[in-house]
């Protein structure tokens, strides 16, 4: 306590030190920040108030925007059922995740625990297919999911049980989001899993033994000491899957294309219909900034209720 | 107090979570390698063992599809295309974000916070939500259908939370050895290269692992930002190779196996890296 106190003291004091005495070290500091800067304002800020004018306009592309229209565009994404049902399904993941995959995942850290021999192979597979890229699981799960029995490995196995038949799954719009959702699970548990196992390796080993000294039984372990010192890591991880949910992409896109008759589509997917197949830039752009607004809003609003997570603030 | 039915009862109690946790893990571990193990059994069949039994062992193996798809000229350019853009990407992330995070972790001036925040908003809107307005911006810069733009792209999007990384990892080295070589009359420049980066090549190497398969998986930027065949990159070519080829499942699961292959060797030489990296992004410390 009082080392890190100290050391914290010694910081401080060090801040006046550390001041710039001379030109030399605004010259380091202008010549290290701009390479960032540069890429950073070129590449990320640049193209933002570009689409928000682009957005303005109804444009092909072809030639200079010339057709201004307002805020059209925005209003036709309001009003586009399919736009409706793409952040809709955007939600379906976001919850489904959230009331699925994360609590899977967290109940299979705390399951195996920071101590069972043979932890760290199950750590490689599981985290394997996060390593793969989302083109060969979609094109493997494409494989899997083939509604023909004789083909398709998980028919084969559903046919196997009595009174189940094969499903059309990927070409069934009642199932199509529940395959996705299935593949994404498959994709990105492991990354879940990961992160919890390395936050239960944060916990020190006394608390829980001293819980356990005092009476405690196991689910009173994982419910009052062992969860709410993983509060930061849940917080992470629910902070990543939803960005990720809400962005999903080359999954949806090689699996389905958003079909059938828009029953997976994603915002995501319907950006890139219109953007790069339709090739509307300037109903594109406007997409792109509807959907950079609602990652915004839901970024603000969690910092704002669950505090700054850690993956923000400074480690 | 029976000291038998205790004992017994402690080896019980002892034994059957163990038993009952292997029994989960080795259910969860068959879910995420079937998978994986059909596609290589697939791809070492021929196009007609595939279409009559998709999902048995190969017996025996063919190694003709990977044959084919190794002397196909395309995929060793779409190799080499993976590979170019992924070293350039990954050294600019590493070069431009230990630069910056070395100013964040220790020189002080005025208005660093803000800078700080600025260049981490970047967390707030993955590369999905920009695609669109980067593609205006590149086009507009005639940057489209180069392999250049897609490494910019790469590393401009990987600049806020490596920096953020690499901050953490900068500031955990004693401030005294910097005090010490500024007495030594270390620039901070010199104090930057020779002292601090060899001191956090751990996490460097996070750092890169992590950059290098984000660059190495991704597809959307090559997507949006290249046309012509010469220049796709694996997980592009992949898409369309699938598309093509979708009569010979065969040959296209040979191609996908292959296309794999490069990030499971890599994921296993350099798992404790990529964890490393993850971790350190997501979780303090």
């Amino acid at each position: 306590m009082n080392m890190t106190q100290a050391r914290r003291g010694d910081l401080k004091t060090n801040k006046q030190t550390y001041s710039p005495r001379r030109v030399q070290d605004y010259l380091t500091i202008a010549f290290f920040l701009a390479p960032a800067f540069i890429l950073f304002l070129v590449f990320l800020v640049y193209p933002i108030f570009r689409s928000v004018y682009f957005s303005l306009f109804n444009w092909n592309g072809l030639g200079p925007a010339v057709d201004f229209i307002g805020l059209d565009n925005f209003k036709q994404i309001l009003t586009d059922t399919i736009f409706m049902r793409a952040v809709g399904d955007c939600l379906l993941i976001v919850v489904l995740s959230l009331c699925l995959q994360l609590p899977l995942a967290l109940a299979l850290a705390i399951m195996v625990g920071r101590d069972l021999p043979g932890r760290a192979f199950f750590r490689t597979i599981f985290f394997m297919p996060y390593v793969l890229s989302e083109v060969i699981t979609a094109i493997i799960w494409l494989g899997l999911l083939n509604p023909d029995p004789s083909r398709g490995f998980i028919n084969a196995l559903l046919i196997l049980i009595p009174g189940i038949q094969a499903q059309t799954f990927l070409s069934n719009i009642h199932e199509v989001m529940a395959c996705v959702f299935i593949v994404l699970t498959w994709k990105y548990f492991g990354l879940h899993l990961l992160l919890y196992l390395a936050g239960l390796q944060n916990i020190p080993k006394e608390v829980e033994e001293a819980a356990l000294i005092d009476g405690a039984n196991k689910w009173q372990l994982t419910h009052h000491i062992t969860i709410p010192l993983l509060g930061s890591t849940i917080r992470t991880t629910i902070y990543l899957s939803v960005l990720g949910s809400l962005t999903q992409f080359p999954l949806v896109w090689i699996m389905t294309k958003g079909g059938p008759v828009n029953a997976s589509e994603v915002m995501a997917t319907y950006m890139y219909r219109f953007a790069f197949v339709r090739f509307q830039l300037g109903y594109g752009s406007a997409v792109a900034l509807v959907m950079l607004l609602i990652c915004l809003a839901f970024s603000v609003g969690f910092l704002r209720l669950a505090g700054q997570p850690d993956y923000l603030g400074g480690i | 107090m029976a000291a038998n039915s205790y004992r017994r009862s402690d080896v019980f109690k002892k034994n059957l979570p163990r038993f009952f946790q292997y029994l989960v893990l080795s259910f969860v571990t068959l879910i995420f390698v079937v998978p994986i193990v059909i596609l290589v059994f697939g791809s070492l069949k021929t196009r007609g063992e595939m279409f009559s039994f998709p999902y048995t062992p190969p017996n025996p193996p063919q190694w003709d599809n990977y044959v084919q798809i190794l002397s196909m000229s395309s995929f060793w350019l779409m190799l080499r295309n993976s590979v170019v853009v992924m070293l350039f990407s990954t050294a600019g992330v590493l070069i431009i974000c230990s630069l910056a995070a070395f100013v964040f972790a220790r020189i002080q001036f005025r208005g660093k916070d803000l800078a700080f925040n600025f260049l981490t908003l970047g967390l707030m809107f993955p590369i999905t939500v920009a695609i669109m307005p980067v593609y205006l911006v590149v086009r507009q810069m005639h940057l489209i259908d180069t392999l250049l733009a897609v490494i910019l792209v790469q590393t401009a999007f990987g600049l806020s939370g490596n920096i953020l990384i690499l901050r953490g990892f900068f500031l955990a080295v004693p401030v005294e050895l910097q005090d010490a070589a500024s007495i030594d009359g270390c620039t901070a420049f010199d104090f930057f290269w020779r002292i601090l980066l060899p001191l956090v090549r751990p996490a460097l190497a996070a750092v890169g692992a992590l950059t290098m398969i984000v660059s190495w998986n991704d597809l959307l930027t090559p997507l949006v930002l290249l046309n012509s065949d010469k220049l796709w990159t694996l997980p592009l070519g992949t898409m369309q190779f699938q598309g093509e080829y979708s009569s010979n499942l065969a040959l296209m699961s040979a191609f996908v196996a292959l296309s794999a292959v490069p990030a499971i060797i890599f994921y296993l030489f350099a798992e404790r890296q990529i964890v490393a990296g993850l971790t350190a992004g997501a979780l303090k410390g």
